[in-house]
Protein backbone atom coordinates (compact mmCIF):
# COMPACT_ATOMS: atom_id res chain seq x y z
CA UNK A 1 0.00 0.00 0.00
CA UNK A 2 2.62 2.41 0.39
CA UNK A 3 3.25 5.00 -2.51
CA UNK A 4 6.86 4.99 -4.88
CA UNK A 5 7.34 8.01 -3.28
CA UNK A 6 7.72 6.29 0.26
CA UNK A 7 9.57 3.74 -1.22
CA UNK A 8 12.18 6.14 -2.28
CA UNK A 9 12.17 7.96 0.64
CA UNK A 10 12.82 4.84 2.29
CA UNK A 11 15.52 3.36 -0.16
CA UNK A 12 17.28 7.16 0.13
CA UNK A 13 17.21 7.16 3.76
CA UNK A 14 18.89 3.26 3.63
CA UNK A 15 21.58 4.73 1.68
CA UNK A 16 22.65 7.52 3.80
CA UNK A 17 22.80 5.28 7.07
CA UNK A 18 24.84 2.74 5.29
CA UNK A 19 27.84 4.08 7.63
CA UNK A 20 30.56 2.08 8.26
CA UNK A 21 31.76 1.47 11.38
CA UNK A 22 34.80 1.07 13.38
CA UNK A 23 34.38 -2.62 14.07
CA UNK A 24 35.13 -2.86 17.59
CA UNK A 25 33.12 -5.74 18.86
CA UNK A 26 34.68 -8.14 20.76
CA UNK A 27 34.18 -12.02 19.88
CA UNK A 28 32.06 -13.56 22.66
CA UNK A 29 32.96 -17.30 23.14
CA UNK A 30 30.39 -20.39 23.05
CA UNK A 31 30.50 -20.33 27.27
CA UNK A 32 29.98 -16.50 27.66
CA UNK A 33 27.14 -16.63 25.07
CA UNK A 34 25.36 -19.52 26.90
CA UNK A 35 25.78 -17.74 30.48
CA UNK A 36 24.12 -14.72 29.11
CA UNK A 37 21.39 -16.59 27.04
CA UNK A 38 18.36 -17.10 29.46
CA UNK A 39 15.53 -16.60 26.40
CA UNK A 40 13.38 -20.05 25.74
CA UNK A 41 11.85 -19.99 21.75
CA UNK A 42 8.07 -21.49 21.41
CA UNK A 43 9.72 -24.45 19.82
CA UNK A 44 11.29 -25.21 23.22
CA UNK A 45 15.34 -24.38 22.28
CA UNK A 46 16.90 -22.84 25.06
CA UNK A 47 15.00 -25.35 27.56
CA UNK A 48 17.47 -25.78 30.29
CA UNK A 49 18.12 -30.23 31.39
CA UNK A 50 15.76 -30.48 34.46
CA UNK A 51 11.82 -31.53 35.08
CA UNK A 52 9.73 -30.49 37.89
CA UNK A 53 5.71 -31.54 38.41
CA UNK A 54 2.82 -30.04 39.90
CA UNK A 55 3.00 -31.53 43.37
CA UNK A 56 6.71 -30.45 43.14
CA UNK A 57 5.61 -27.09 42.34
CA UNK A 58 3.36 -25.99 45.08
CA UNK A 59 4.99 -25.91 48.02
CA UNK A 60 7.73 -23.69 46.08
CA UNK A 61 4.91 -21.45 44.92
CA UNK A 62 3.83 -21.50 48.48
CA UNK A 63 7.08 -19.86 49.16
CA UNK A 64 7.81 -17.61 46.30
CA UNK A 65 4.57 -16.17 44.65
CA UNK A 66 1.44 -16.91 46.94
CA UNK A 67 1.77 -13.17 48.69
CA UNK A 68 1.55 -11.45 45.46
CA UNK A 69 -0.56 -13.91 43.08
CA UNK A 70 -2.68 -15.73 46.08
CA UNK A 71 -2.85 -18.69 47.51
CA UNK A 72 -3.75 -20.51 44.20
CA UNK A 73 -2.99 -18.15 41.45
CA UNK A 74 -6.10 -15.86 42.16
CA UNK A 75 -4.12 -12.82 42.38
CA UNK A 76 -3.69 -10.45 45.56
CA UNK A 77 -1.69 -7.55 45.20
CA UNK A 78 -0.69 -8.70 41.28
CA UNK A 79 -1.87 -10.93 38.21
CA UNK A 80 -4.46 -13.71 38.29
CA UNK A 81 -2.95 -16.73 37.04
CA UNK A 82 -5.89 -18.93 37.12
CA UNK A 83 -8.97 -19.23 35.99
CA UNK A 84 -10.83 -16.63 33.36
CA UNK A 85 -11.52 -19.61 30.89
CA UNK A 86 -14.21 -19.32 27.87
CA UNK A 87 -14.53 -15.59 29.33
CA UNK A 88 -12.71 -13.45 26.52
CA UNK A 89 -15.48 -12.85 24.32
CA UNK A 90 -17.92 -11.90 27.39
CA UNK A 91 -18.36 -8.72 28.94
CA UNK A 92 -15.68 -9.17 31.72
CA UNK A 93 -12.48 -10.66 30.16
CA UNK A 94 -9.75 -12.62 32.33
CA UNK A 95 -6.66 -12.63 30.75
CA UNK A 96 -4.66 -15.38 32.86
CA UNK A 97 -1.50 -17.87 32.12
CA UNK A 98 -4.88 -20.05 31.52
CA UNK A 99 -7.10 -18.26 29.28
CA UNK A 100 -4.73 -15.88 27.55
CA UNK A 101 -1.01 -17.45 27.03
CA UNK A 102 -0.66 -18.74 23.83
CA UNK A 103 2.82 -20.79 24.57
CA UNK A 104 3.43 -22.71 27.73
CA UNK A 105 7.21 -21.57 26.66
CA UNK A 106 6.84 -18.15 28.07
CA UNK A 107 6.03 -19.20 31.26
CA UNK A 108 9.20 -21.10 32.12
CA UNK A 109 10.92 -18.24 30.05
CA UNK A 110 9.04 -15.27 32.35
CA UNK A 111 9.17 -17.02 35.46
CA UNK A 112 12.81 -17.43 35.24
CA UNK A 113 14.21 -14.17 34.08
CA UNK A 114 11.72 -12.27 35.65
CA UNK A 115 10.17 -14.23 39.32
CA UNK A 116 10.24 -13.56 42.01
CA UNK A 117 9.94 -9.65 42.38
CA UNK A 118 12.26 -9.16 44.72
CA UNK A 119 14.54 -11.91 43.69
CA UNK A 120 14.35 -12.74 39.96
CA UNK A 121 16.98 -15.66 38.25
CA UNK A 122 17.34 -17.00 41.68
CA UNK A 123 15.12 -20.17 40.94
CA UNK A 124 17.00 -23.39 39.67
CA UNK A 125 15.79 -24.73 36.53
CA UNK A 126 13.79 -27.37 38.23
CA UNK A 127 12.17 -25.18 41.04
CA UNK A 128 10.54 -22.86 37.58
CA UNK A 129 10.08 -26.51 35.50
CA UNK A 130 7.77 -26.98 38.69
CA UNK A 131 6.49 -23.78 39.14
CA UNK A 132 5.34 -23.77 35.45
CA UNK A 133 3.77 -27.23 35.72
CA UNK A 134 2.11 -26.37 39.12
CA UNK A 135 0.72 -22.98 36.96
CA UNK A 136 -0.66 -25.44 34.09
CA UNK A 137 -1.97 -27.79 36.62
CA UNK A 138 -4.09 -25.16 38.75
CA UNK A 139 -5.43 -23.73 35.21
CA UNK A 140 -6.39 -27.31 34.13
CA UNK A 141 -3.92 -27.90 31.41
CA UNK A 142 -1.56 -30.99 32.91
CA UNK A 143 -2.06 -33.50 35.33
CA UNK A 144 -0.73 -33.07 38.83
CA UNK A 145 1.92 -35.18 38.43
CA UNK A 146 2.90 -35.10 34.88
CA UNK A 147 6.50 -33.42 34.54
CA UNK A 148 7.67 -30.26 32.55
CA UNK A 149 11.03 -31.09 31.15
CA UNK A 150 12.24 -29.55 27.87
CA UNK A 151 10.72 -32.29 26.01
CA UNK A 152 7.10 -32.04 27.15
CA UNK A 153 6.62 -28.28 27.62
CA UNK A 154 7.00 -27.34 24.08
CA UNK A 155 4.38 -30.11 23.22
CA UNK A 156 1.92 -28.34 25.63
CA UNK A 157 -1.09 -26.99 24.01
CA UNK A 158 -2.27 -23.85 25.14
CA UNK A 159 -6.06 -23.27 25.31
CA UNK A 160 -5.92 -20.18 23.65
CA UNK A 161 -3.00 -20.57 20.91
CA UNK A 162 -5.09 -20.27 17.88
CA UNK A 163 -6.57 -17.09 19.03
CA UNK A 164 -4.13 -14.64 17.73
CA UNK A 165 -4.37 -12.71 14.79
CA UNK A 166 -0.79 -11.09 13.14
CA UNK A 167 -1.45 -7.29 12.49
CA UNK A 168 2.40 -7.53 11.30
CA UNK A 169 3.86 -7.85 9.05
CA UNK A 170 0.92 -5.95 7.38
CA UNK A 171 -1.88 -7.65 5.93
CA UNK A 172 -1.30 -6.76 2.13
CA UNK A 173 2.61 -8.14 2.89
CA UNK A 174 1.27 -11.53 4.55
CA UNK A 175 0.36 -13.59 1.50
CA UNK A 176 2.65 -16.56 0.59
CA UNK A 177 3.60 -16.65 4.31
CA UNK B 1 -2.96 44.43 17.79
CA UNK B 2 -4.91 44.70 20.61
CA UNK B 3 -7.03 47.07 19.74
CA UNK B 4 -8.27 45.27 17.09
CA UNK B 5 -11.87 44.43 17.48
CA UNK B 6 -13.89 40.90 16.87
CA UNK B 7 -15.33 41.71 13.68
CA UNK B 8 -11.55 42.76 12.36
CA UNK B 9 -10.35 39.08 12.77
CA UNK B 10 -11.04 36.16 10.26
CA UNK B 11 -13.15 33.19 11.70
CA UNK B 12 -12.50 30.12 10.28
CA UNK B 13 -15.12 27.85 11.63
CA UNK B 14 -17.75 27.89 14.10
CA UNK B 15 -17.74 29.97 17.59
CA UNK B 16 -14.69 32.02 17.28
CA UNK B 17 -11.80 29.91 16.19
CA UNK B 18 -10.05 32.25 14.19
CA UNK B 19 -7.88 32.73 11.37
CA UNK B 20 -4.25 31.08 12.56
CA UNK B 21 -2.46 34.55 11.16
CA UNK B 22 -3.28 35.58 14.11
CA UNK B 23 -0.63 33.45 16.15
CA UNK B 24 1.67 33.77 13.31
CA UNK B 25 2.06 37.36 13.02
CA UNK B 26 0.57 39.07 15.59
CA UNK B 27 1.51 37.55 19.14
CA UNK B 28 4.81 38.71 19.18
CA UNK B 29 3.83 42.04 19.15
CA UNK B 30 1.62 41.84 21.69
CA UNK B 31 3.92 41.01 24.12
CA UNK B 32 6.67 43.06 23.05
CA UNK B 33 4.31 45.87 23.63
CA UNK B 34 2.67 44.58 27.16
CA UNK B 35 6.70 44.21 28.65
CA UNK B 36 7.88 47.01 27.62
CA UNK B 37 5.11 48.95 28.97
CA UNK B 38 5.43 47.28 32.45
CA UNK B 39 9.65 47.97 32.47
CA UNK B 40 9.02 51.95 32.28
CA UNK B 41 6.28 52.43 34.60
CA UNK B 42 7.61 50.43 37.45
CA UNK B 43 8.69 53.58 40.26
CA UNK B 44 11.59 52.73 42.42
CA UNK B 45 9.87 52.29 45.26
CA UNK B 46 8.30 49.23 43.92
CA UNK B 47 11.06 46.98 43.14
CA UNK B 48 10.40 43.76 44.14
CA UNK B 49 12.84 41.79 46.14
CA UNK B 50 14.98 39.89 44.07
CA UNK B 51 16.43 43.33 42.45
CA UNK B 52 17.34 44.42 45.61
CA UNK B 53 20.32 42.19 46.21
CA UNK B 54 22.03 39.45 43.88
CA UNK B 55 20.27 36.25 43.63
CA UNK B 56 21.90 32.61 44.11
CA UNK B 57 25.60 31.78 42.81
CA UNK B 58 26.08 29.32 39.56
CA UNK B 59 25.70 26.03 39.73
CA UNK B 60 27.02 23.04 38.33
CA UNK B 61 24.00 21.47 37.19
CA UNK B 62 20.96 23.41 36.67
CA UNK B 63 17.68 23.17 38.64
CA UNK B 64 13.91 25.20 37.61
CA UNK B 65 12.81 27.54 39.60
CA UNK B 66 11.02 26.98 42.82
CA UNK B 67 7.24 28.06 41.50
CA UNK B 68 7.38 25.86 39.25
CA UNK B 69 8.11 22.88 41.49
CA UNK B 70 4.63 21.59 41.20
CA UNK B 71 4.82 20.71 37.74
CA UNK B 72 5.48 16.60 38.49
CA UNK B 73 4.88 13.62 36.69
CA UNK B 74 1.73 11.47 38.06
CA UNK B 75 3.30 7.86 39.03
CA UNK B 76 0.88 4.94 39.66
CA UNK B 77 2.99 2.17 40.94
CA UNK B 78 2.24 -1.76 41.51
CA UNK B 79 0.91 -2.53 45.20
CA UNK B 80 3.80 -4.42 46.83
CA UNK B 81 5.84 -3.94 43.93
CA UNK B 82 7.34 0.01 43.76
CA UNK B 83 9.43 -0.61 40.83
CA UNK B 84 6.82 -1.74 38.96
CA UNK B 85 4.26 1.05 37.17
CA UNK B 86 4.50 3.62 35.50
CA UNK B 87 4.81 8.08 35.50
CA UNK B 88 2.53 10.09 33.27
CA UNK B 89 4.12 13.55 31.54
CA UNK B 90 2.15 16.70 32.58
CA UNK B 91 1.56 17.31 28.99
CA UNK B 92 -1.44 20.85 30.22
CA UNK B 93 2.17 22.20 31.79
CA UNK B 94 4.26 22.38 28.87
CA UNK B 95 4.83 23.83 25.42
CA UNK B 96 6.20 23.26 22.34
CA UNK B 97 7.54 20.15 21.05
CA UNK B 98 10.32 18.57 23.50
CA UNK B 99 9.59 16.79 26.68
CA UNK B 100 12.25 18.05 29.44
CA UNK B 101 13.97 14.74 30.55
CA UNK B 102 13.00 14.97 33.93
CA UNK B 103 9.34 15.01 33.35
CA UNK B 104 9.51 11.97 30.41
CA UNK B 105 6.49 9.43 31.21
CA UNK B 106 8.14 6.24 32.83
CA UNK B 107 6.95 2.53 32.14
CA UNK B 108 9.11 0.12 34.04
CA UNK B 109 8.45 -3.50 35.28
CA UNK B 110 11.27 -3.88 37.82
CA UNK B 111 12.53 -0.60 39.09
CA UNK B 112 15.28 1.80 37.32
CA UNK B 113 18.62 -0.26 37.85
CA UNK B 114 21.76 2.41 38.38
CA UNK B 115 24.02 0.39 36.03
CA UNK B 116 28.25 1.42 35.56
CA UNK B 117 28.29 2.25 32.37
CA UNK B 118 32.17 0.70 32.97
CA UNK B 119 30.60 -2.67 33.18
CA UNK B 120 28.07 -2.29 30.98
CA UNK B 121 27.92 -4.83 27.78
CA UNK B 122 25.75 -5.24 24.86
CA UNK B 123 25.91 -8.63 23.38
CA UNK B 124 24.82 -9.30 19.71
CA UNK B 125 24.03 -13.09 18.93
CA UNK B 126 22.09 -15.56 17.30
CA UNK B 127 22.32 -16.16 13.73
CA UNK B 128 24.72 -14.36 12.93
CA UNK B 129 28.81 -14.98 11.75
CA UNK B 130 29.95 -13.60 14.96
CA UNK B 131 28.98 -12.90 18.37
CA UNK B 132 29.87 -9.84 19.31
CA UNK B 133 30.41 -8.10 22.89
CA UNK B 134 30.68 -3.99 22.51
CA UNK B 135 31.21 -1.63 25.82
CA UNK B 136 30.42 1.57 25.90
CA UNK B 137 34.09 3.21 25.50
CA UNK B 138 33.75 1.21 21.99
CA UNK B 139 30.34 2.36 21.15
CA UNK B 140 31.02 6.16 21.60
CA UNK B 141 33.11 5.74 18.62
CA UNK B 142 30.77 4.24 15.69
CA UNK B 143 29.08 7.31 13.78
CA UNK B 144 25.93 8.49 15.38
CA UNK B 145 23.33 10.23 14.77
CA UNK B 146 19.86 12.28 16.00
CA UNK B 147 16.66 12.71 15.48
CA UNK B 148 13.85 14.57 17.17
CA UNK B 149 11.14 11.58 17.76
CA UNK B 150 8.22 10.68 19.76
CA UNK B 151 7.93 7.78 22.22
CA UNK B 152 4.09 6.56 23.01
CA UNK B 153 3.28 3.62 25.36
CA UNK B 154 1.38 1.57 23.76
CA UNK B 155 -1.24 1.94 26.51
CA UNK B 156 -1.64 5.61 26.42
CA UNK B 157 -4.85 7.13 26.06
CA UNK B 158 -6.66 4.12 26.98
CA UNK B 159 -7.84 6.07 30.67
CA UNK B 160 -9.41 8.83 28.11
CA UNK B 161 -11.47 6.99 26.29
CA UNK B 162 -11.90 3.27 26.89
CA UNK B 163 -13.94 3.53 30.52
CA UNK B 164 -17.52 3.42 30.15
CA UNK B 165 -17.59 7.04 31.47
CA UNK B 166 -15.90 9.87 30.81
CA UNK B 167 -12.86 9.88 33.75
CA UNK B 168 -12.26 13.73 34.43
CA UNK B 169 -8.61 13.60 34.82
CA UNK B 170 -5.98 16.01 33.49
CA UNK B 171 -4.48 15.74 29.99
CA UNK B 172 -1.19 14.83 31.29
CA UNK B 173 -2.94 11.68 33.27
CA UNK B 174 -5.29 10.84 29.62
CA UNK B 175 -2.64 11.67 27.39
CA UNK B 176 0.89 11.83 29.22
CA UNK B 177 2.21 8.13 28.21
CA UNK B 178 3.89 9.84 25.36
CA UNK B 179 6.59 12.04 25.38
CA UNK B 180 9.37 13.36 22.38
CA UNK B 181 13.32 14.06 22.67
CA UNK B 182 15.79 14.48 20.52
CA UNK B 183 17.62 11.04 20.51
CA UNK B 184 21.13 10.46 20.00
CA UNK B 185 22.75 7.18 18.99
CA UNK B 186 24.53 4.42 16.45
CA UNK B 187 21.91 2.90 13.81
CA UNK B 188 22.03 -0.74 15.03
CA UNK B 189 22.07 -1.64 11.17
CA UNK B 190 26.06 -0.53 11.73
CA UNK B 191 25.97 -3.45 14.50
CA UNK B 192 23.98 -5.90 12.87
CA UNK B 193 26.15 -5.65 9.42
CA UNK B 194 29.61 -5.81 11.74
CA UNK B 195 28.40 -9.63 13.34
CA UNK B 196 27.31 -10.69 10.23
CA UNK B 197 23.25 -11.09 10.08
CA UNK B 198 22.36 -14.57 8.69
CA UNK B 199 20.07 -14.70 5.75
CA UNK B 200 17.55 -16.65 6.76
CA UNK B 201 17.14 -14.30 10.27
CA UNK B 202 13.53 -12.58 9.78
CA UNK B 203 13.58 -11.11 14.03
CA UNK B 204 15.75 -10.04 16.49
CA UNK B 205 15.42 -10.27 20.62
CA UNK B 206 16.16 -7.49 22.72
CA UNK B 207 16.46 -7.77 26.41
CA UNK B 208 17.47 -5.11 29.27
CA UNK B 209 19.65 -5.54 32.14
CA UNK B 210 17.16 -4.31 34.42
CA UNK B 211 15.97 -7.15 37.26
CA UNK B 212 12.96 -7.74 35.03
CA UNK B 213 15.11 -8.67 31.75
CA UNK B 214 12.40 -7.32 29.78
CA UNK B 215 12.68 -8.33 26.54
CA UNK B 216 10.34 -7.91 23.18
CA UNK B 217 11.05 -9.17 19.54
CA UNK B 218 11.28 -6.97 17.01
CA UNK B 219 11.01 -7.71 13.20
CA UNK B 220 14.05 -7.51 11.59
CA UNK B 221 13.48 -5.48 9.03
CA UNK B 222 13.05 -2.79 11.45
CA UNK B 223 16.50 -3.39 12.85
CA UNK B 224 18.13 -2.91 10.06
CA UNK B 225 16.17 -0.06 8.87
CA UNK B 226 15.87 2.91 11.04
CA UNK B 227 16.49 1.41 14.84
CA UNK B 228 18.82 3.38 16.74
CA UNK B 229 20.48 2.04 19.72
CA UNK B 230 20.35 5.90 21.93
CA UNK B 231 22.65 7.29 24.41
CA UNK B 232 21.88 10.72 24.79
CA UNK B 233 18.98 12.41 25.37
CA UNK B 234 18.59 15.74 24.44
CA UNK B 235 21.85 16.05 24.29
CA UNK B 236 22.88 14.67 27.83
CA UNK B 237 23.60 11.05 28.55
CA UNK B 238 20.28 9.29 28.70
CA UNK B 239 18.47 9.15 32.10
CA UNK B 240 18.58 6.28 33.97
CA UNK B 241 14.93 6.08 34.17
CA UNK B 242 15.35 6.20 29.87
CA UNK B 243 17.72 3.50 30.13
CA UNK B 244 21.11 4.75 31.22
CA UNK B 245 23.60 3.89 29.17
CA UNK B 246 21.79 2.03 26.63
CA UNK B 247 18.44 2.07 25.01
CA UNK B 248 16.81 1.03 22.10
CA UNK B 249 14.93 3.30 19.97
CA UNK B 250 12.82 1.95 17.40
CA UNK B 251 10.59 5.23 15.92
CA UNK B 252 7.05 5.44 15.77
CA UNK B 253 6.74 1.97 17.17
CA UNK B 254 4.71 1.24 20.81
CA UNK B 255 7.47 2.12 23.07
CA UNK B 256 7.75 -1.43 25.30
CA UNK B 257 9.19 -2.29 22.27
CA UNK B 258 11.98 0.18 22.86
CA UNK B 259 14.03 -2.08 24.97
CA UNK B 260 15.98 -0.10 27.95
CA UNK B 261 19.21 -0.30 29.56
CA UNK B 262 19.46 -2.64 26.65
CA UNK B 263 22.37 -6.12 27.12
CA UNK B 264 21.55 -8.60 24.84
CA UNK B 265 20.28 -8.69 20.87
CA UNK B 266 19.50 -12.22 19.91
CA UNK B 267 19.03 -12.14 16.32
CA UNK B 268 16.36 -15.28 14.92
CA UNK B 269 14.20 -16.78 12.48
CA UNK B 270 10.99 -16.83 14.55
CA UNK B 271 9.23 -13.87 17.12
CA UNK B 272 10.42 -15.51 20.78
CA UNK B 273 7.12 -14.80 21.95
CA UNK B 274 7.95 -13.39 24.98
CA UNK B 275 5.39 -12.63 28.18
CA UNK B 276 5.52 -8.63 26.76
CA UNK B 277 4.55 -9.56 23.47
CA UNK B 278 1.80 -12.24 24.24
CA UNK B 279 0.04 -11.81 27.53
CA UNK B 280 0.45 -7.83 27.85
CA UNK B 281 0.67 -5.87 24.66
CA UNK B 282 -1.88 -7.32 22.43
CA UNK B 283 -5.44 -6.03 21.94
CA UNK B 284 -8.32 -7.95 22.30
CA UNK B 285 -11.00 -8.13 20.33
CA UNK B 286 -15.09 -7.82 20.68
CA UNK B 287 -14.77 -12.05 19.26
CA UNK B 288 -12.71 -13.00 22.00
CA UNK B 289 -9.41 -13.07 19.55
CA UNK B 290 -6.61 -10.56 19.93
CA UNK B 291 -4.20 -9.02 18.08
CA UNK B 292 -0.61 -9.78 18.29
CA UNK B 293 2.24 -7.65 16.78
CA UNK B 294 0.31 -4.41 16.48
CA UNK B 295 3.92 -2.31 16.32
CA UNK B 296 3.37 1.29 14.96
CA UNK B 297 1.31 4.18 16.69
CA UNK B 298 -1.56 5.16 14.90
CA UNK B 299 -1.99 9.14 14.25
CA UNK B 300 -3.39 10.93 17.28
CA UNK B 301 -3.72 14.65 18.35
CA UNK B 302 -5.10 16.32 21.79
CA UNK B 303 -5.62 20.18 23.00
CA UNK B 304 -3.24 20.44 25.55
CA UNK B 305 -4.57 24.03 26.22
CA UNK B 306 -7.38 24.44 27.60
CA UNK B 307 -7.87 21.62 29.23
CA UNK B 308 -9.39 19.66 32.68
CA UNK B 309 -7.55 21.83 35.40
CA UNK B 310 -6.89 24.98 33.55
CA UNK B 311 -9.79 27.15 33.78
CA UNK B 312 -10.99 30.09 31.45
CA UNK B 313 -11.19 32.77 33.01
CA UNK B 314 -14.08 34.79 31.38
CA UNK B 315 -15.01 35.10 27.66
CA UNK B 316 -12.39 36.77 25.23
CA UNK B 317 -9.27 36.10 23.36
CA UNK B 318 -7.05 32.62 24.08
CA UNK B 319 -4.91 29.87 22.41
CA UNK B 320 -5.72 26.86 21.65
CA UNK B 321 -2.36 24.57 22.07
CA UNK B 322 -1.86 21.14 21.61
CA UNK B 323 0.31 17.95 20.53
CA UNK B 324 -0.09 15.83 17.56
CA UNK B 325 2.24 13.15 16.12
CA UNK B 326 1.83 9.31 13.96
CA UNK B 327 3.86 6.40 13.99
CA UNK B 328 3.14 6.51 10.54
CA UNK B 329 5.63 10.06 9.60
CA UNK B 330 5.24 13.43 9.60
CA UNK B 331 1.74 15.18 10.81
CA UNK B 332 -0.01 16.97 7.49
CA UNK B 333 -2.18 18.95 9.19
CA UNK B 334 -4.40 19.46 12.58
CA UNK B 335 -7.94 20.57 12.63
CA UNK B 336 -9.57 22.17 15.50
CA UNK B 337 -13.57 22.37 16.13
CA UNK B 338 -15.09 24.74 19.02
CA UNK B 339 -18.45 23.92 18.11
CA UNK B 340 -18.46 19.90 19.04
CA UNK B 341 -17.34 18.68 16.08
CA UNK B 342 -20.05 20.87 13.62
CA UNK B 343 -17.22 22.97 12.26
CA UNK B 344 -13.35 22.40 11.79
CA UNK B 345 -10.48 25.09 10.89
CA UNK B 346 -7.07 24.34 10.30
CA UNK B 347 -4.46 25.11 12.91
CA UNK B 348 -1.03 26.37 13.13
CA UNK B 349 1.40 23.92 12.62
CA UNK B 350 4.50 25.09 14.68
CA UNK B 351 7.86 24.59 12.14
CA UNK B 352 9.52 22.03 12.59
CA UNK B 353 6.79 19.22 11.47
CA UNK B 354 9.03 16.27 11.40
CA UNK B 355 9.23 12.27 11.15
CA UNK B 356 7.54 10.64 13.53
CA UNK B 357 7.90 13.62 16.07
CA UNK B 358 5.43 15.77 18.16
CA UNK B 359 4.26 18.35 16.28
CA UNK B 360 2.55 21.36 18.06
CA UNK B 361 -0.26 23.83 16.87
CA UNK B 362 -1.90 26.11 17.92
CA UNK B 363 -5.05 28.35 16.66
CA UNK B 364 -6.58 31.85 18.14
CA UNK B 365 -9.98 31.57 19.93
CA UNK B 366 -12.36 33.72 21.09
CA UNK B 367 -14.36 32.23 23.88
CA UNK B 368 -18.20 33.77 24.24
CA UNK B 369 -18.46 32.37 27.61
CA UNK B 370 -21.40 29.92 26.25
CA UNK B 371 -20.90 26.45 27.10
CA UNK B 372 -19.80 24.04 23.92
CA UNK B 373 -16.63 21.21 23.71
CA UNK B 374 -13.66 22.05 21.75
CA UNK B 375 -11.80 18.81 19.80
CA UNK B 376 -8.87 18.47 17.83
CA UNK B 377 -8.48 16.01 14.49
CA UNK B 378 -4.82 15.08 12.99
CA UNK B 379 -4.28 14.14 9.63
CA UNK B 380 -0.82 12.17 8.88
CA UNK B 381 1.47 12.55 5.80
CA UNK B 382 0.13 8.90 4.75
CA UNK B 383 -3.16 10.48 4.41
CA UNK B 384 -4.44 8.28 8.17
CA UNK B 385 -7.39 10.83 9.96
CA UNK B 386 -7.76 10.47 13.50
CA UNK B 387 -10.66 8.43 14.23
CA UNK B 388 -13.56 9.06 16.44
CA UNK B 389 -14.07 7.42 19.77
CA UNK B 390 -17.42 6.33 18.30
CA UNK B 391 -15.77 4.61 15.60
CA UNK B 392 -13.16 3.02 17.27
CA UNK B 393 -15.37 1.49 19.52
CA UNK B 394 -18.02 0.44 16.44
CA UNK B 395 -14.80 -1.12 15.17
CA UNK B 396 -12.59 -2.96 18.44
CA UNK B 397 -15.12 -2.42 21.25
CA UNK B 398 -13.94 -1.41 24.72
CA UNK B 399 -12.25 -4.53 25.69
CA UNK B 400 -8.67 -3.79 24.52
CA UNK B 401 -6.42 -1.46 26.21
CA UNK B 402 -3.61 -0.60 23.64
CA UNK B 403 -3.30 1.75 20.72
CA UNK B 404 -6.24 4.06 21.62
CA UNK B 405 -6.02 6.93 19.53
CA UNK B 406 -9.78 8.47 19.34
CA UNK B 407 -10.36 12.18 19.35
CA UNK B 408 -10.38 13.98 22.51
CA UNK B 409 -13.09 16.28 23.41
CA UNK B 410 -12.98 18.77 26.51
CA UNK B 411 -16.26 20.19 27.39
CA UNK B 412 -16.31 23.85 28.98
CA UNK B 413 -18.77 24.83 30.67
CA UNK B 414 -20.40 28.61 31.31
CA UNK B 415 -17.75 28.98 34.40
CA UNK B 416 -14.79 28.28 31.90
CA UNK B 417 -14.34 24.78 33.85
CA UNK B 418 -12.80 22.27 31.57
CA UNK B 419 -13.64 18.34 31.39
CA UNK B 420 -13.29 14.59 29.53
CA UNK B 421 -16.59 14.39 27.76
CA UNK B 422 -17.02 11.45 25.35
CA UNK B 423 -18.62 13.27 22.07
Amino acid sequence: MRSLTAVAVAALAAVVLAQEGPELGVEATPEQVSEWEISIEPDGEGLPPGSGTALEGEPVYTLYCFSCHGTEGQGLLNDVLVGGHGTLDGPAPLKTVGSFWPYATTVFDYVRRTMPYQEPQSLSDDQVYALTAYLLFLNGIVGEDEAMNARTLPEVRMPNRDNFILAWPPPEEQSGE
Amino acid sequence: MSERRPKDLEAVAGNGLLHRRLFLQGGAAVLGAGSLGLMTAAPAKDLPPWMRAPGRPLSGYGGRSPYEDHVRRRILAATGADGAGGSWTPLEALEGMITPNPLHFERHHSGIPDIDPDRHRLLIHGMVDRDLFFDMEALSRYPMVSRIQFIECSGNSYLAGLPRRPINETCGFLHGLVSCSEWTGVPLSILLDEAGVDPAASWIMAEGADAAAMNRSVPLAKAMDDALLAVYQNGERLRPEQGYPLRLFLPGYEGNMSIKWLRRIKVTAAPSMTREETSKYTDLLPDGRSLIFSYPMDVKSVITSPSPGLVLKGPGLYQISGMAWSGAGRIARVEVSADGGATWGKAALCEPVLDKAVTRFRMAWRWNGAETVILSRAVDETGAVQPTREAIVAAKGRKFAYHYNGIQAWGIDSEGQVANVYA
